[in-house]
C-alpha cells in the first residue's frame, strides 16, 4: 500500500488520534492487512506511539499484521450455527485448506477465520467467502463451495 | 432537498410525499436485510427490474428494497402491494410468473404462498401467518414498509413526527418524565430504567454531555439489533436525537460491529439524509436544538460491548472495561457524562413520545413493560425474529410463534441472554418472559438471543462452547476472567474429550464462585452462568460424561463412534462414495463397514444414509461392535436372482 494512499484515509478522519482504529480499519479493509510502513505512517500522523497501535491490532479481531490469502474464509461460530453443526463445517475447511483459524496457507490461495456470529442465525450453519454468504452448510456442501474458488 | 425548518414544515413536507404517492399503485417490496441477500434476494431484486422493463411495466409498477421483516427462514421474503400478498423463498425463476400473473393479471401464485404444516392450509397475506400473528410488532413491523435507504419513506409513515412533538410541544424534563413513567429499561442486557440513566447524565455538572447508540450487537446468535438499524435506520436515530434533548448533549455516536457491513451503510446514509433535511445538525426544526452525530465502527472484539470497554473504543484504544464506581452516566466517554443505550432502546423513544407512556405500559408485566424483540434461532421450525409483549411465556414463543422443534425431535432447553445467559429446561417453559424472571431462573433476558435446543444438543458442550467463547474474548484485564475461564475450560474441555475425572464439577463450581465475585465487569462476572445453568438442570449429562465416558446427546465427538448396522445396510453405497475420509469399506452388493481408523467423525455418512434405511448410527458408552465376517457381508438381492 503506498504512502498517499494512506495519508488519504488518515485525512479522511482528520488525522485525530480518537480515529486510529477508524483508520486502521480503512487500511484493513482495503489492503487486506497491516504493513509495517503504513502502520508507521499512522504513529508519525496521529503522533500515536508504535506500542498502542501494536496493542490495537493484536486487540482487536478485524486486524491482520501478515498479508492474508486471496480468499477469505469466515466460518460462523456462532451459537446457532454451533448447535446445527459449525464445528463440523469447520474440520471441513480446516481438512481441505490445511490450514487452522487464524491462518493463511503458503501459496497465500486461502485464509480462514472463524467468527462469532454473522447475524444469519436462521441460515445456520453459515460460511462466507469472498463476502458472500453461504447458508445450510453441511461438510459435503462446504466441499463444492471451495472447490469453486480458485 | 430543502431544509425543514420547522414543525409546520415537516408536516407540509409529509403531505407533499403522501400526496406524490398513489396507494393503489402495486409495489414489490422484497426484503433486503443481510439474511434475505444471503438467500439470494440481491439477484431477485435485479430479476424484478429487469422482467418489469421487460414487460413494459416500468412507470406502472414500484419495486422496493425493504427492512428485514424477520421471518428469515423463508426468504427471500416478497410482498406484493397494495393487496399484501406474501410470497416465501422466492427465486430469480419465479419472478417472470410473478410479474405477468400476480401483477399483471391480479391472480395468486399458490406454490409461493405460506402452508401451515399441521392443517395444509395456505395464507396469503403476511398477517394470516401463524408466524407473525402471534406477535405484537410494534417496532420492528415498520420494517417491511420502508426502504432503509430512503427518509422520505421514513416520513411517510410518520417518521420524526416524535421529534417534532419533543422540540416543539414539550421541555426536556417532559420527555425525560414520559420515559420514565414508561419504566422504559435497557434492552442491551442489563435492564436498567432508561429514565433513571438519562436522569444522571442529565443532573451530572460537567456541560458537554454525549449520548451513544450500542450496536456492537456480538451476543452469538442475536441479531435483532443489526435488523433494526439496516431496516429501520431513522428510527434509532429519532430516538437518539430525542434522548439528546432530553439530556442535554449536542454530540451522539453510533457504534457499530464491522461484521454488519449493510448496518454501517444504511446507518451512514440515515445520518446523511437527516442532515441534509436539517433534522441532525444546527438548530433541529427551528427549535435552537443542536446536535450532530458519528458512526464509529467496531473492530471485532466481544467485550466492547460492555459500556465502559465501548467508551474506551470511541476514544480509539484498546476496549478494556474499567471498574464502575462512578457509572459512565456521570463519567463516561473522555471523563464526560455519557448515556449509552442499545439499540432496540432508542427505537422504543420515538413511539413512547409518539403514543405516550400510558400506551407503552400497557404491554408488558409488572416491572417488564412493551415488547422485546427476540431472535428465534437454533433448532427451531421457524427461525427469524419476533417482536412480543414482555411477559409471554416461552412455551408460547416457542410453539406458537416458533412452531416447534423440527425433524419431530424432542425439546431439550432454550439458551437466552448469551454467553452471559443460561439454559431454561422444558418444565420451566411457562416462565412469562421479563427480566427479573429470567434471571431468577438462572438466565438472564441478555440482549434477546433465544437458541434452542433439541436432544442432539449436548449441555456440557453447550457450555463448553460459552466458555471457549468468552475466554477468547476476555480482554486479560482482571485474573479471575483471564485465568478463572481458563482452567475452566480447560476442565470442560477434558470432560467432553472423555479425560473428566472425580472432582471436576466441585472445582468448576469454586472457580465459578471466584470469577462472580471477583471479577471486573459483567463478561467476567457472568461467565459461569452457562456453566452453572447447565449443571442446574442437566446434571446427568455431566455426570455420564465423567462416570460413563458417554454423550447422551450422542454428540461429543470423541466420545462416540459411527456405526453402520448390518442388517440394515442396503450397500447403496451412498455413504462410501461420500465419505470425505474414505473410512467407509464397501462395494457392491457388499454390506458397508466403518473403519474405526481412518474415520474422523465427520457425520457424512450420518447424514447421507437414505431414511428408508437409518443404517448408520451413532454409538457412545459401549464398544463398537466387531465388523461382520467377510462371508456374510454379500447381500443377495431377491430381484436380481430371477
Amino acid at each position: 500500500m503506498d504512502k498517499e494512499r494512506v495519508d488519504q484515509i488518515i485525512e479522511k478522519h482528520n488525522a485525530e488520534a480518537s480515529s486510529l482504529i477508524q483508520v486502521l480499519l480503512d487500511i484493513q479493509s482495503e489492503n487486506n492487512w497491516l504493513p509495517k510502513e503504513a502502520l508507521e505512517r499512522v504513529a508519525e500522523r496521529l503522533t500515536v506511539p508504535m506500542t498502542r497501535i501494536q496493542h490495537i491490532a493484536t486487540f482487536y479481531k478485524a486486524f491482520s499484521l501478515v498479508p492474508k490469502g486471496r480468499h477469505q474464509i469466515h466460518v460462523c461460530m456462532g451459537t446457532a450455527c454451533h448447535v446445527r453443526g459449525a464445528p463440523r463445517v469447520l474440520d471441513t475447511v480446516q481438512e481441505m485448506t490445511g490450514i487452522k483459524p487464524g491462518e493463511t496457507d503458503l501459496d497465500l490461495k486461502f485464509s480462514l477465520q472463524t467468527v462469532n456470529c454473522l447475524g444469519c442465525c436462521a441460515l445456520g450453519p453459515v460460511l462466507e467467502v469472498d463476502g458472500k454468504t453461504h447458508g445450510k452448510m453441511a461438510p459435503s456442501k462446504t466441499a463444492a463451495v471451495l472447490k469453486n474458488c480458485d | 432537498m430543502p431544509r425543514i425548518n420547522s414543525t409546520d414544515e415537516l408536516k407540509k413536507l409529509r403531505q407533499k410525499i403522501l400526496s406524490l404517492r398513489d396507494p393503489n399503485k402495486p409495489c414489490i417490496s422484497i426484503c433486503a436485510g443481510a439474511g434475505c441477500i444471503a438467500s439470494g434476494a440481491g439477484e431477485v431484486i435485479v430479476a424484478f427490474n429487469a422482467e418489469i422493463e421487460k414487460q413494459g411495466l416500468k412507470t406502472d409498477v414500484d419495486t422496493k428494497g425493504t427492512g428485514c421483516p424477520g421471518f428469515c427462514e423463508r426468504g427471500p421474503i416478497v410482498v406484493i402491494y397494495p393487496e399484501e400478498i406474501c410470497y416465501l423463498q422466492v427465486t430469480p425463476e419465479d419472478v417472470p410468473e410473478i410479474v405477468s400473473q400476480t401483477i399483471k393479471e391480479k391472480k395468486v401464485i399458490d406454490r409461493l404462498l405460506y402452508v401451515d404444516q399441521s392443517t395444509g392450509e395456505k395464507a396469503i397475506h403476511e398477517s394470516d401467518i401463524p408466524f407473525y400473528k402471534n406477535q405484537e410488532r410494534n417496532i420492528i413491523g415498520s420494517n417491511i414498509k420502508i426502504d432503509p435507504k430512503s427518509i422520505e419513506d421514513y416520513l411517510a409513515i410518520g417518521g420524526y413526527a416524535a421529534l417534532a412533538k419533543a422540540l416543539s410541544g414539550m421541555t426536556a424534563e417532559q420527555v425525560l418524565g414520559e420515559v420514565k413513567k414508561a419504566n422504559l429499561r435497557g434492552r442491551g442486557g442489563g435492564g436498567f430504567p432508561a429514565g433513571s440513566k438519562w436522569e444522571g447524565s442529565r443532573n451530572a455538572p460537567e456541560k458537554i454531555k454525549y449520548v451513544i447508540v450500542n450496536a456492537d450487537e456480538g451476543d452469538p446468535g442475536a441479531f435483532m439489533d443489526r435488523a433494526l438499524l439496516e431496516g429501520n435506520p431513522h428510527s434509532v436515530l429519532e430516538g437518539l436525537i430525542i434522548g439528546a434533548y432530553a439530556i442535554g448533549s449536542h454530540e451522539g455516536y453510533v457504534y457499530v460491529r464491522q461484521e454488519y457491513p449493510l448496518a454501517v451503510e444504511n446507518v451512514n446514509i440515515a445520518i446523511k439524509q437527516a442532515e441534509e433535511y436539517g433534522l441532525l445538525g444546527k438548530n433541529i426544526l427551528g427549535s435552537g436544538f443542536d446536535f450532530t452525530v458519528k458512526v464509529h465502527q467496531g473492530a471485532g472484539a466481544f467485550v466492547c460491548g460492555e459500556s465502559t470497554a465501548l467508551m474506551t473504543a470511541l476514544e480509539g484504544r484498546a476496549g478494556e472495561p474499567r471498574p464502575k464506581y462512578v457509572r459512565s452516566n456521570v463519567v463516561g466517554l473522555w471523563g464526560r457524562p455519557s448515556v449509552l443505550n442499545n439499540v432496540e432502546t432508542w427505537a422504543n423513544v420515538p413511539l413512547i413520545i409518539n403514543k405516550g407512556a400510558d400506551w407503552f405500559t400497557q404491554f408488558g408485566t409488572e416491572s417488564s413493560k412493551g415488547t422485546k424483540i427476540f431472535s428465534l434461532v437454533g433448532k427451531i421450525t421457524n427461525t427469524g425474529l419476533v417482536e412480543v409483549p414482555m411477559g409471554i411465556t416461552l412455551r408460547d414463543i416457542i410453539y406458537k410463534i416458533g412452531g416447534g422443534i423440527p425433524g419431530g425431535k424432542r425439546f431439550k432447553a432454550v439458551q437466552t441472554g448469551g454467553p452471559s445467559g443460561g439454559c431454561i429446561p422444558e418444565e420451566l417453559l411457562d416462565l412469562p418472559v421479563g427480566f427479573d424472571e429470567l434471571t431468577k431462573a438462572g438466565s438472564m433476558m441478555g440482549s434477546g438471543g433465544m437458541i434452542v435446543m433439541d436432544e442432539d444438543t449436548c449441555m456440557v458442550d453447550v457450555a463448553r462452547y460459552f466458555l471457549d467463547f468468552l475466554t477468547d474474548e476476555s480482554c486479560g484485564k482482571c485474573v479471575p476472567c483471564r485465568e478463572g475461564m481458563r482452567q475452566m475450560l480447560k476442565i470442560l474441555t477434558n470432560i467432553t474429550q472423555g479425560k473428566g475425572k472425580e472432582g471436576d464439577i466441585e472445582l468448576l463450581e469454586e472457580l465459578s464462585e471466584t470469577a462472580r465475585e471477583a471479577a471486573l465487569c459483567a463478561l467476567g462476572k457472568s461467565s459461569p452462568n452457562p456453566f452453572l445453568s447447565t449443571l442446574k438442570y442437566f446434571r446427568d449429562e455431566y455426570e455420564a460424561h465423567i462416570k460413563e465416558k458417554r454423550c447422551p446427546a450422542l454428540s461429543c465427538k470423541e466420545l462416540i463412534a459411527y456405526h453402520i448396522d448390518p442388517e440394515k445396510c442396503q450397500a447403496c453405497m451412498s455413504c462410501f462414495r461420500k465419505c470425505p475420509s474414505e473410512a467407509i469399506v464397501g462395494g457392491k452388493n457388499l454390506i458397508h463397514i466403518i473403519d474405526q481408523e481412518k474415520c474422523t467423525k465427520c457425520g457424512t455418512c450420518f447424514e447421507v444414509c437414505p431414511p428408508r434405511f437409518r443404517a448408520v448410527t451413532k454409538i457412545s458408552g459401549e464398544p463398537v461392535p466387531p465388523p461382520i465376517p467377510e462371508e456374510a457381508r454379500t447381500i443377495v438381492r431377491e430381484s436380481k436372482q430371477k
